[in-house]
């Protein structure tokens, strides 16, 4: 047993059927019930079916490793063949999406894609074709938060404490990102099947040029989308956010000090807050908040993080606070519906007892 | 193959279940459920390997990976009470206790820094005889607790005390006072504490000294917030290791800023029932952890 696995194997079915016992509030039909049960079998059979092909595909030689990229990136990307599993494995995840949306969906889920350079070792490939292999991941985990109406989803890309790897890993990752964000503006990219908006989140300064511009031409390109907000945390720290936030509220709080002390009408800016001291505090939660990279979205209401570790790593510090932590010890490459599913249905369990904690509070 | 033989036993599971619910009604898969939490609660409760060496220092456990700052999140003591059939005051009590062994635990393995997450600025909402109850168990508790000087053990209390009853207070300052000079531990007792408003009154404090024209904003830093957040009572304020009892996954607007690299564990078990078993599974866990801080 993976002491890093929180939740059993087999707990997840268990929560399944308690959140949709909770939430849903019509009986279905003995008839309807059989179709969803063999609606979620044919899915998981599908699915079944992709590993099975892609553990066939997976040799140890790494001479064979691009041919494994490829096959991964086929079958995590969209479903361009029209075979019938994958139509009927389509048709299937609606349905289930369709069972969870019975219950609360969260607003926000983040994610912390960890795990990518693990999983090349596993498989004896280049730390980069972790990297492509995990950006494959983040594909289909997009298009299955946004088919599920997740209106927010933020990703942490890159920290700044990772600019202190080995400088060709940098390199490297640096030139994938941009190669990936320029793939997003493309017509066909799932930024416009979807209308997502795009922002990137952090220190953009310490980014390369290239990079900062590629950034800057998405997010100008997807300011009009408004169904969905995509978050992409790169060159970012929450305690930099948080910083940052702090600098910015003193220089506005101390720039309308200056204007109104140049002509005399000071004495209105200080407010006394009850904390025992006669403090002059004109700075308030509102002040910071406002200035923080984050107030684009809410509160994350979800934070998975992927091959097992429980912590943050200097990620939504400040926004994580009532947030639900869950953390499958799948690599990122490997995570898959299933996670996604099991976070959700946790998700909905655990905001039915804190609805009922409320209403006893 | 690993892959492909679970995913098929995942389908049997679901089909298994699929038909049953079919021919059961939903009512029925509260019970289920129910039964699976308490076989996953049983098989928790196996006995654990709590053998110590010759010094009371357990030996799966090695000195040198001990965590520095250890953070601990009491929760679960109303549940744990009503699962028994017990009132929340004698949940507390229990809580209590178990706090006390806890204390005991850690001063015997040497672990410099502890912090105990009490009351949060939140619980501020619950009902009044609720609240009463509790501040009532900790200031009975507190004062029987004559032996933590004993031990060694220098007290701190951070969060928003001005909130707390008056007594309360004056017997924190007490307490702080006649502690002051332990060497063995430092427990740092977060009551009325908040995460978010610790780092506001950090700002706060900040913007205060920009306008008196002490700083200039250009001055602010990351180690000039931690100089100013109310963990500066220790010098290192950012937890090893985070742990949360009862089976929440959150973290509560507790430690927020200082948790940023922090190794969470979190158990189902309720806190009184969080014994040493439990803190060498925690230790255990964190110490086969490989921390990087990002850096590789």
């Amino acid at each position: 047993m993976d002491e890093h696995h929180w939740i059993n194997s087999t707990e997840p079915f268990a929560t399944a059927a308690a959140a949709t016992t909770t939430t849903t509030t019509k009986p279905l039909l003995p008839f309807s019930r059989l179709l969803i049960s063999g609606g979620a079998a044919v899915l998981v059979a599908s699915e079944t079916c992709r590993r099975g092909r892609l553990l066939l595909l997976c040799p140890s030689a790494s001479t064979a490793s691009p041919a494994f990229c490829e096959a991964f990136e086929m079958e995590k990307g969209k479903d361009s063949r029209n075979t019938f599993i994958s139509t009927l494995g389509n048709f299937a995840r609606k349905c289930l999406f369709g069972i969870l949306s019975v219950g609360p969906i969260p607003d926000h889920i983040a994610f912390i894609m960890d795990g990518n350079r693990r999983y090349a070792k596993r498989r004896d490939l280049e730390k980069e074709a972790g990297h492509k292999l995990g950006f494959a991941a983040l594909m289909s985990i997009l298009r299955y938060c946004y088919e599920l109406n997740v209106k927010y989803v933020t990703i942490y890309a890159f920290s700044i404490d990772n600019f202190k790897r080995c400088p060709e890993e940098v390199k490297s990752l640096m030139e994938l990102i941009r190669e990936k964000i320029e793939g997003l503006i493309r017509e066909e990219s799932i930024v416009n099947q979807y209308g997502i908006r795009v922002h990137f989140i952090g220190d953009l300064e310490l980014l390369d040029e290239p990079v900062r511009l590629s950034a800057e031409r998405v997010m100008a390109a997807t300011a009009g989308n408004t169904r969905s907000v995509l978050s992409v945390c790169i060159a970012y720290t929450s305690t930099n956010e948080i910083v940052n936030a702090v600098h910015l509220a003193c220089e506005e709080k101390w720039d309308e000090f200056r204007i109104l002390d140049s002509c005399g009408g000071a004495y209105g800016l200080t407010r006394y807050v009850g904390n025992g001291e006669n403090g002059e505090n004109f700075i308030g939660l509102e002040d910071i908040e406002r200035h923080m990279y984050m107030k684009v979205a809410p509160a994350p209401d979800i934070v998975i993080r992927t091959s097992g570790e429980t912590r943050l790593s200097n990620f939504l510090l400040w926004q994580s606070g009532h947030s639900l932590l869950y953390s499958p010890s799948a690599l990122w490459p490997e995570i898959g519906l299933r996670h996604l599913v099991c976070a959700i249905l946790n998700f909905q369990r655990d905001r039915s007892y804190m609805e009922k904690k409320k209403k006893i509070l | 193959m690993d892959g492909l033989v679970s995913s098929l036993l995942l389908l049997l599971l679901l089909l298994l279940f699929g038909g049953v619910t079919s021919i059961w009604p939903y009512q029925s898969l509260k019970f289920w459920s129910k039964i699976l939490r308490l076989i996953s609660r049983l098989s928790n409760q196996s006995p654990n390997n709590t053998a110590l060496g010759s010094d009371g220092f357990p030996e799966q456990l090695r000195r040198e990976l001990m965590p520095r700052h250890v953070a601990v999140i009491l929760d679960g003591n109303r549940r744990w009470a009503k699962e028994k059939g017990l009132t929340f005051i004698e949940g507390y009590r229990a809580g209590f206790v178990a706090f006390r062994v806890f204390v005991g635990i850690c001063v015997q393995w040497d672990i410099p820094i502890v912090s105990l997450f009490l009351f949060s600025s939140e619980n501020w909402r619950r009902p009044q005889i609720s609240l009463r109850t509790y501040l009532h168990a900790s200031r009975s508790n507190r004062e029987t607790n004559s032996e933590i000087p004993e031990l060694g053990v220098r007290v701190s209390v951070i969060g928003d005390t001005c909130s707390l009853p008056i007594s309360l207070q004056e017997l924190i300052k007490e307490t702080e006072k006649e502690t002051e000079k332990g060497t063995k531990c430092h427990l740092i007792l977060a009551m009325s504490y908040g995460g978010q408003n610790d780092i506001v009154q950090a700002c706060q404090g900040i913007a205060t000294k920009v306008k008196h024209g002490f700083l200039e904003p250009e001055d602010i830093t990351r180690p000039l917030v931690e100089q100013e957040l109310q963990t500066r009572v220790t010098n290192v304020p950012s937890p090893d290791l985070l742990i949360r009892t009862s089976g929440e996954l959150r973290i509560s607007n507790y430690y927020l800023w200082q948790s940023a690299y922090t190794e969470m564990y979190f158990t189902t078990t309720y806190w009184p029932d969080f014994d040493r078993g439990e803190f060498i599974e925690a230790l255990l866990s964190f110490q086969q952890r490989g921390r990087h801080f990002g850096r590789n």
